[in-house]
């Protein structure tokens, strides 16, 4: 499908440049043949669109409405207040120099969404390198990129319970430490920490990474590499000006992935922080949890804000479409 | 494959479904034959029961098929979750296992059934813990908090207001409940513990874990902040938006001091900090204790001085219920009360709502160790035949008498819950 749009959209091109040159009458003709195409192009998107309306759309506008409603104890009431949102800012501006919950709260899922994808960036980028660059054979591409989602092969509660024996106070690698002489105390910042979380979230998320800039990067012509290297280029050189630069769009789509996942997560962090450790998925869940739908729906509404803001920023960089 | 194999195999296939109706027919007549009272019967008796899965055990369902012929589908959620479905969803269950405290939330909502009290056979043997707020030895218990007997009266069979005194529409009727304490590992801490201030005692720093449902976390705290001295509440399960900031800031500073490893949500999560000595004291639930025991390692269920939050669990049913259905589900809870379940409860630790039926289905020397605090005269088994105490050990808390006559307050819900609520992310974040 990603040969066909290009070829589509060139042939459109000339079909335009041609109609230019001809008389009035087949102008028009040209430009019915365009309009059913578009028609068709349009018919061929419906199917997507609908489920994308119907599932996607449909219940964002819900969301936002209910995030506008009163509720109390047991039900949500269908009148207009903005309640939800003004809750959620508590105190934010009574509170200063202090900071209130939702910005401590905004502020902590940030940073360690910014941790998680410096991390599964730099990570990532080096797996889909040697994958590229270093496999030659197909089969082995296949076959090591599918052990990088090793870590999906169990279920997600059962991979954090399998931290403790690992990370914990009588964990292996405390034990090992201890063994070697290097500590004389258990580590306690290993678990329940945002060492532990940063940790298991780079476990699970790097694969979201790997795959992406793996594509943009098999699809960069062998021969852009070699001029490189004959006109007398570094390895670092042609990293930085020629495979980087043409891995951007699996990089930002592999970020997008990254940043969204982690900006929602609240099983995660809540697990591996000991549940000690603030979250903008966990206030949803909490208020949801206590039946307060409309300030649940404030609250993803905010959410929803701050993550478009951060993907926006992102193609802003980028323009994904345009590198596809 | 051909379209015509296709048709042929579509007329075979009627012929079959044609051959099939008549041999059902054949049965149910055959059945009628055979003194069934009506074809009626032959329509398979299944409730849908909606609960969280600590009490939905497989022995349970199946005792009840055996005994009474219902079959029980099992649908299992998380206590909020259920909650949430019987709200938004009330046809989407018959029969609904829930706590006491959740009515102040499920019976304004009208999705939930007034239950007629003369259709309960056992109802008048129903402890009077339910009924009165006290023992059967009289003795008044505990009433802080969504106590059951605030709560199990309904004023009219369409009313959504509670009766403060006894009517025959019943809201829940109660089957499983208990008294819950602080969990500690006896090996780990090596000196007796004996209030609930030791949650915060610098000694136990980095050590110690409290539960992050914001309802019955809040219960705890306030249980520490009271045994501390810093505050007598006049109702620990309903407090003013003053004593929730006292007891969130009490906690806060704690945890800011790095007191606690972590705080849990789910049974096996607290199973899993005790035994690996991640915490040494933390809140817990019984079967939890129970299970760590049966590790091998060593776990108390210890005793306060200032006393145990209790809750309460029972049976509800669905208002979208009517019709024969409705008739089984009155049959499933007598079934329930009936003796069989209340002794597999009581064997776990738990506390059954009859215990004149449980008695009759235990032998003596259980009896004696699970309600009456006496030493076991022989190895005391699971439900499921795992060795839980060897012989001459005794309960953790004592006798029944003891420890519900020691309860100080039960799970809630507050006026001020949504001020609460918001409160406990500001602790979670802090």
């Amino acid at each position: 499908m990603n040969s066909s749009q290009p070829d589509a959209i060139s042939g459109l091109a000339a079909q335009k440049r041609r109609g230019k040159s001809f008389s009035g009458v087949t102008e028009i003709g040209l430009s019915m043949i365009q309009d059913r195409k578009s028609f068709f192009a349009w018919l061929q998107a419906a199917p997507m669109m609908l489920v994308f309306a119907l599932f996607f759309l449909l219940p964002l506008v819900f969301v936002t409405i209910v995030s506008a409603w009163d509720y109390n104890e047991y039900e949500m009431i269908p009148a207009f207040s903005l309640r939800g949102y003004t809750d959620t800012f508590e105190g934010c501006v009574a509170d200063l120099p202090d900071l209130c919950t939702i910005l401590k709260t905004y502020l902590k899922t940030l940073q360690l969404c910014l941790m998680t994808w410096s991390l599964t960036l730099l990570i990532g980028f080096t797996v889909a390198y040697f994958l590229a660059f270093h496999i030659r054979s197909k089969t082995w591409q296949i076959v090591l990129t599918l052990l990088c989602t090793i870590p999906f092969w169990t279920s997600n509660v059962i991979r954090m319970i399998a931290w403790i024996p690992l990370l914990g106070r009588n964990g292996l690698v405390n034990n090992a430490l201890e063994g070697m002489g290097l500590i004389h105390q258990p580590l306690e910042w290993l678990l329940f920490s945002e060492f532990s979380v940063v940790l298991a979230l780079v476990h699970l998320f790097t694969f979201f990474m790997v795959v992406p800039i793996f594509n943009s990067m098999i699809r960069i012509d062998k021969r852009l590499i070699e001029a490189a290297y004959d006109a007398g280029a570094t390895g670092w050189q042609t990293l930085v000006n020629v495979v980087i630069p043409l891995s951007k769009p699996g990089i930002v789509i592999g970020s997008i992935f990254v940043i969204t996942i982690v900006m929602g997560d609240f099983v995660t962090i809540g697990v591996m922080g000991g549940e000690q450790i603030a979250s903008a998925g966990k206030i949803i869940e909490t208020r949801l949890n206590a039946l307060q739908f409309p300030a649940a729906a404030a609250n993803a509404v905010i959410l929803l804000g701050i993550t478009i803001l951060i993907i926006s920023a992102l193609t802003r960089i980028v323009d994904i479409r345009k590198e596809l | 494959m051909s379209s015509r194999s296709k048709s042929h195999n579509g007329v075979n296939r009627r012929a079959l479904l044609k051959g099939a109706a008549g041999a059902v027919g054949l049965a149910a007549g055959s059945g009628a034959i055979t003194g069934f009272p009506y074809v009626y019967s032959a329509e398979p008796k299944v409730l849908r029961y909606l609960g969280t899965a600590v009490n939905e055990g497989d022995e349970i369902s199946k005792k009840c098929l055996e005994d009474t012929g219902i079959k029980i589908e099992y649908i299992t959620a998380t206590t909020d979750d259920v909650t949430k479905r019987v709200i938004t969803q009330p046809n989407s269950f018959d029969v609904l296992d829930t706590e006491y405290f959740s009515l102040k939330k499920l019976v304004p909502s009208g999705n939930i059934f007034a239950l007629d009290a003369k259709k309960i056979k056992e109802f008048d043997n129903i402890t009077p813990v339910f009924t009165k707020g006290q023992l059967p030895n009289g003795k008044k218990i505990g009433d802080q908090g969504t106590a059951p007997w605030k709560v199990l009266y309904l004023e009219g069979p369409n009313s959504k207001k509670f009766s403060t005194t006894p009517t025959e529409f019943v809201t829940l009727i109660p089957t499983v409940y208990n008294a819950d304490t602080l969990g500690i590992r006896p090996d780990l801490i090596k000196r007796p513990i004996e209030s609930w201030t030791e949650l915060l005692n610098p000694e136990f720093k980095g050590k110690a874990s409290i539960l992050n449902i914001p309802s019955i976390g809040i219960m705890d705290a306030a249980m520490v902040v009271e045994a501390s001295g810093q505050h007598k509440y006049t109702d620990k399960g309903n407090m003013t938006k003053a004593e929730i900031d006292l007891t969130m800031k009490i906690m806060t500073e704690a945890k800011k001091a790095g007191q606690f490893r972590a705080f849990w949500k789910d049974f096996n999560e607290s199973v899993n900090l005790m035994a690996s000595g991640e915490t040494v004291i933390q809140s817990m639930w019984s079967p939890a204790v129970t299970k760590v025991r049966s590790m091998g390692i060593a776990c108390t269920f210890q005793p306060l001085k200032e006393g145990y939050r209790s809750w309460a669990s029972g049976f509800c049913v669905s208002k979208a219920v009517s019709g024969p259905k409705l008739d089984w589900a009155y049959e499933f809870v007598n079934w329930y009360l009936s003796g069989w379940a209340g002794a597999y409860l009581n064997r776990q630790g738990y506390y059954s709502a009859v215990l004149s039926t449980a008695k009759a289905n235990m032998t003596p020397d259980e009896w004696g160790y699970w309600m009456e605090g006496k030493p076991a005269v022989g190895d005391i088994k699971a439900p499921d035949g795992t060795v839980l105490e060897k012989a001459g050990a005794k309960r953790d808390g004592g006798s029944y008498d003891d420890r519900m006559g020691a309860v100080a307050c039960w799970n809630a819900v507050m006026d001020e819950n949504d001020y609460m609520v918001r409160k406990w992310n500001e602790f979670i974040a802090a």
